[in-house]
């Protein structure tokens, strides 16, 4: 059986078989009808699904809302989060499980509304003060939104960090035909609260790289939570030693764990000496072109990111065995080049661009690319 | 918890550690006081505070604490009471926090989330040095106003009384009966707030030799009253949330229409459609009628939309690809068939028509006749016809299409058609459908 179902209908049933109980979002174009989508059916379930003053106020009460022991997302689009980039760090610092779906648009600013681009692929990693890392997966397609909604939710509750998924207005709008076997759901990671009876002391943790456990406000703990440098009991402190591990734990959860969480789609074709980098909407017009190259006898591989962030160093680099030529085909001026520069030395790295608010086609990755 | 508590303050953290004359401090023990007479569970009262010194507040404390970002500490409460409606939650914020998020304020009150919101309100920012803030006094001297603030002062219980708060009151620390008047605002079932003005011994004493006789004066001085501003009763937006979406608890999420394969495709290999007419042709919903035809017909498509923001004006554009293969790059550089309904599609596509040739097909309505284009032209006669309005001509033009192609049954996009969710909707289109097919 088959289904017609665009992205961000697939994100909003991803998000609620994942456990979301709560959603708050401002409309903003593309993201405007995963607000609706939630708004419409989060409360079947006993979800609340609210439209806030603003994208800042929306990410404000998901994140006191997942304090209170919700699974949160919010939705926006790159202006939204430039909106509250600061409420970002937040949520880094107070450790807090939560999704973030940035429908990317042309920009800067107010740029096109209705018009895709990959420009924040940079901007979701580095958008806030202190450069510490957040987790960030980017679906290339209906069943991805889907998929990937739900190993969103899993992560931000095994790693207690906000996950954006990076999606643009052609994955969230552009509604697909798709079997119906895709919206089967994966495993849920429920919240891993501390045991009723413990002491609980909220910013715990043996190892630097170990999450802490989590309390509800208004379960059996009393719950420290704040913005600033702080201790493990959640007491701001300046002392440096308790300020350096706590800093350094940021980092070190998700670094531990990148290549675990760093998933690349490989298609690797033995003999290969160019390989073609993409992800997201791109990486269907990539997809195709490595289906036509074949057909013309010419050999080429593909890696289509799927963990953007942390960067999936250890299957990037399997990727590259081999390869002279890497092409990476991306809706904005070369951002997500850089990272493979960094990774790819020795190949010839060229960049396939576009940012007039149209697909590149398979057509041009090829030609520009070099390959055919 | 056995036996009534004497004291919701942490004895480990005391004493506070705010400079000596600060109102702060009288604000938070009158706070513990009211919390003693309430005698809530400190695992259901979270204090969230705001920037400023009396962002220090929360870990004298032993309740919950939450400490956030300037200006937000409204917004997280939000979030803590609509997760949780049995919660107390007590917003301490100071003047800087009310001026940065007076926006918050304003719309906390208009949904009257239940939360209470104590503001210290010194007249000016104690934590960064002095700064003026909303509510300082006009001719006030602060360390961006040295030569008197030109600014008018925000009437923080009027705002928030203005926009629908339940309870709004305004007094000084040093109001006796502060702690009576901090517990009514916590029982309140609803909005609550609370202007608390103080003194700042660090900055706006010395600057302008304030007393709390000035503070009290200049209260006469500005007209604002104090004592309590508004009390109604609105019912509490967590509460109302929850009433008014039971009706939806326990429906299945999101209709799923499962579609099986029931009728032969007439197309073997990828087939790429766009639709370019006006809005209010209904040209998206006949690009779903098509894609939800497709799959009725064991086939795989995509569909994007292309439409202006004003969506009852100007075009409305459908791509759609249909293939026995999922469909991977979704773009269409040179489609195989063009459908132009309107002269807004027209205009809207006619940058591609140039480089159009015979491999594509035009249809378009008679009345845009002659189109401008190598590609193979000919006429969608679905203009005019009884039973074909505005709203059902682009699912009169895919009807007329199909039967000219052959790449769908028109059985699939009838069956299509009636799955909509508007019984209405569906005899509307239907109509249409036969309108142009005759017989």
């Amino acid at each position: 059986m088959r289904e017609v179902v665009d992205g961000a209908e697939a994100i909003a049933r991803g998000a609620i078989a994942a456990g979301c109980t709560f959603f708050a979002g401002y409309p903003i174009s593309p993201a405007t009808s995963i607000l609706l989508y939630m708004i419409q059916e989060l409360p079947k379930v006993g979800g609340i699904a609210i439209q806030a003053e603003d994208e800042i106020s929306a990410m404000g009460f998901c994140i006191g809302a997942a304090l209170a022991g919700a699974k949160v997302m919010t939705a926006t689009s790159g202006p939204g989060i430039s909106l509250y980039s600061e409420h970002v760090g937040l949520a880094i610092m107070g450790e807090v499980p939560m999704v973030i779906v940035d429908c990317q648009r042309l920009g800067p600013a107010t740029g096109g509304a209705t018009t895709v681009a990959q420009g924040d692929v940079q901007f979701v990693r580095w958008g806030t003060s202190g450069g510490y890392p957040i987790i960030a997966l980017c679906p290339t397609s209906v069943t991805e939104c889907f998929s990937l909604t739900m190993e969103a939710f899993n992560l931000a509750e095994r790693f207690r960090v906000p996950v954006f998924l990076l999606t643009d207005k052609e994955v969230v709008a552009t509604s697909e035909v798709v079997e119906d076997a895709v919206f089967h759901p994966i495993p849920v990671v429920p919240r891993r609260y501390a045991p009723p009876r413990d002491p609980f002391i909220p910013y715990h943790v043996k190892d630097l790289a170990d999450v802490p456990l989590m309390a509800a406000v208004g379960g059996p703990h009393i719950v420290r939570f704040t913005s600033s440098t702080h201790d493990e009991r959640g007491y701001l402190t300046k002392d440096p030693e308790k300020v350096d591990r706590l800093n350094r734990h940021l980092a070190a959860k998700i670094e531990a764990l990148a290549d675990d969480i760093g998933w690349v789609d490989a298609d690797l074709e033995p003999g290969a000496t160019a390989l073609i980098v993409s992800y997201g909407v791109t990486a269907r017009s990539a997809r195709e072109a490595v289906k036509l190259a074949r057909g013309e006898g010419v050999k080429v591989s593909l890696a289509i990111v799927k963990t953007l962030w942390p960067v999936p160093v250890r299957a990037l680099r399997t990727a590259f065995q081999g390869i002279q030529r890497v092409v990476v085909a991306e809706l904005n001026l070369g951002l997500y080049r850089r990272e493979i520069e960094r990774l790819a030395g020795g190949c010839d790295i060229v960049g396939v661009h576009r940012v007039d608010g149209e697909l590149l086609t398979p057509q041009e990755i090829l030609e520009v690319g070099g390959i055919m | 918890m056995n036996g009534a508590l004497r004291s919701y303050l942490d004895e480990g953290s005391l004493p506070f550690h705010f400079c000596p004359g600060c109102g702060h401090r009288l604000v938070l023990e009158r706070l513990d006081e009211a919390l003693v007479m309430l005698q809530p569970d400190p695992h259901d009262v979270v204090i969230v505070t705001d920037i400023g010194c009396v962002g220090l507040s929360d870990r004298y404390f032993i309740t919950n604490a939450f400490h956030g970002l300037h200006g937000r500490a409204v917004t997280y409460a939000t979030g803590l009471k609509l997760a949780n409606p049995k919660l107390v939650v007590i917003v301490l914020m100071g003047d800087g926090g009310c001026g940065i998020g007076a926006h918050h304020l304003v719309h906390a009150a208009r949904r009257n989330i239940g939360v209470t919101v104590l503001v210290f309100n010194n007249l000016n920012f104690g934590m960064t040095g002095g700064e003026h803030s909303a509510t300082t006094p006009p001719g006030a001297v602060t360390s961006t106003t040295s030569l008197g603030n030109l600014e008018a002062p925000m009437d923080i219980c009027a705002t928030v009384a203005v926009n629908g708060a339940a309870f709004a009151a305004r007094t000084t620390a040093f109001d006796p009966a502060l702690g009576h008047l901090i517990a009514q605002a916590i029982q309140v079932d609803g909005f609550s707030l609370l202007d608390i003005w103080e003194l700042c011994t660090a900055y706006y004493v010395p600057h302008n030799r304030f007393t709390r006789a000035r503070l009290e004066q200049t209260l006469r001085d500005l007209n604002l009253p104090t004592g309590v501003i508004v009390h109604r009763k609105r019912e509490e937006y967590a509460k109302a949330y929850r009433a008014t979406h039971r009706v939806l608890l326990g429906q299945e999420p999101f209709q799923r229409l499962r579609l099986e394969a029931r009728y032969p495709p007439g197309l073997r290999t990828r087939v790429s459609v766009i639709l370019a007419g006006a809005a209010g042709q209904k040209v998206r919903t006949a690009g779903r009628f098509l894609s939800l035809a497709a799959a009725l017909s064991g086939l795989y498509a995509t569909q994007r939309d292309d439409y202006p923001v004003t969506v009852m004006a100007g075009h409305s554009v459908s791509e759609i690809i249909l293939s026995p293969e999922p469909v991977l790059y979704t773009g269409i550089p040179k489609p195989d068939h063009l459908l132009i309904l309107a002269e807004e599609g027209l205009r809207q596509v006619r940058g591609r028509l140039a480089g159009l040739d015979e491999k594509t097909t035009v249809h378009a309505v008679p009345s845009l006749l002659p189109i401008p284009t190598s590609a193979r032209v000919v006429p969608l006669d679905v203009e005019g016809r009884r039973g074909v309005a505005r709203k059902t001509l682009a699912v009169a033009g895919v009807a007329r299409f199909l039967q000219s192609t052959g790449l769908l049954p028109l059985d699939a996009l009838r069956e299509a058609i009636q799955l909509s969710q508007s019984a209405e909707i569906a005899r509307e289109h239907l109509a249409a459908v036969e309108a142009v097919v005759g017989h």
